[in-house]
């Protein structure tokens, strides 16, 4: 799995070859009963309350934690290209859909390989400052894509600089 | 309240602050001098970082020079680490879904 954060882009950009062909893999994605399946990592669950994948439709859901509590989410769909393509405009949300902006953009492109297929997910964040619950994408504590994107480059120099700074303090 | 840290690393000068006082310990007054603001907004940067522990104040004297907490600055890198895991735990689950579906198509192809 590629993992790649760019701080100037404003995106998170996670690319995986999945051993199955694309229809399934697309299915995968696009159904809520195998999306419930997935998408939520242990222990937490994913409970789709209502999808219809269309342009202009929408995956409510909620990301359930161990304890019942939920973080709810809106995906609306702005784009479908079927098998090949589609994009969604994420935002948390309250129990009764009112967003919580700003959200990010989320592209997911599907490849076929012969037998296998690359699925590619770009998310792009509509605000470097946005706050927000990545828990509610999974996580397990609080932050932000965005502020993720302005760390790396950040941690590398830090990393780099304190340590050169401590090893020429102990000579 | 307790401070954010991913906000308070979100401001561009304090960002610049921590990559100053990685480099070494500093005073307000010298952090200051790498900045066009006042040094009153210099110090209140320096406090949303002291109260989120990235950097710590040290007394020397009359003067007090802030350190870059550099475990908590590795605390950051393992949380990034803990979003790509994320994906890795979700991908692995998918692959099992994936698997279950295959099987399911070449019975139903017998």
């Amino acid at each position: 799995m590629d993992f790649i954060v760019d701080k100037e882009a404003q995106t998170v950009e996670i690319t995986r070859e999945f051993d199955a062909e694309r229809d399934l893999v697309w299915a995968a994605y696009t159904q809520k009963e195998l999306l419930d399946q997935w998408w939520a990592p242990k222990p937490l669950t994913s409970d789709t309350v209502a999808m219809d994948f269309e342009v202009g439709g929408r995956r409510f859901y909620a990301m359930v934690m161990p304890d019942g509590q939920r973080r709810w989410a809106v995906q609306k769909y702005t784009s479908i290209t079927p098998k090949s393509e589609f994009k969604f405009f994420n935002a948390f949300s309250d129990e009764n859909e009112n967003l919580q902006l700003p959200g990010s953009d989320w592209t997911f492109t599907f490849t076929e390989n012969g037998d296998t297929t690359t699925v590619r997910v770009s998310i792009y964040n509509e605000s470097r400052e946005r706050m927000e619950m990545i828990i509610a994408d999974g996580g397990f504590r609080k932050g932000t894509e965005a502020q993720l994107q302005n760390l790396q480059d950040l941690l590398a120099k830090l990393t780099a600089d304190a340590e050169t700074a401590a090893s020429h303090a102990a000579e | 309240m307790k401070r954010d840290v991913f906000q308070a690393i979100a401001d561009p000068t304090r960002r610049a602050i921590i990559a100053l006082v990685a480099l070494q310990a500093m005073t307000p007054n010298a952090l200051a001098e790498h900045f066009s603001t006042t040094r009153q907004a210099v110090s209140k940067h320096l406090r949303i970082l002291a109260e989120c522990e990235l950097v710590t104040p040290e007394q020397r004297g009359r003067e007090i020079y802030y350190r870059l907490e550099i475990n908590k600055m590795k605390k950051i890198d393992e949380w990034l680490e803990q979003y790509r895991q994320i994906w890795e735990t979700r991908y692995e689950q998918l692959d099992e879904v994936l698997a279950v579906m295959k099987k399911k198509q070449e019975k139903s192809e017998k």
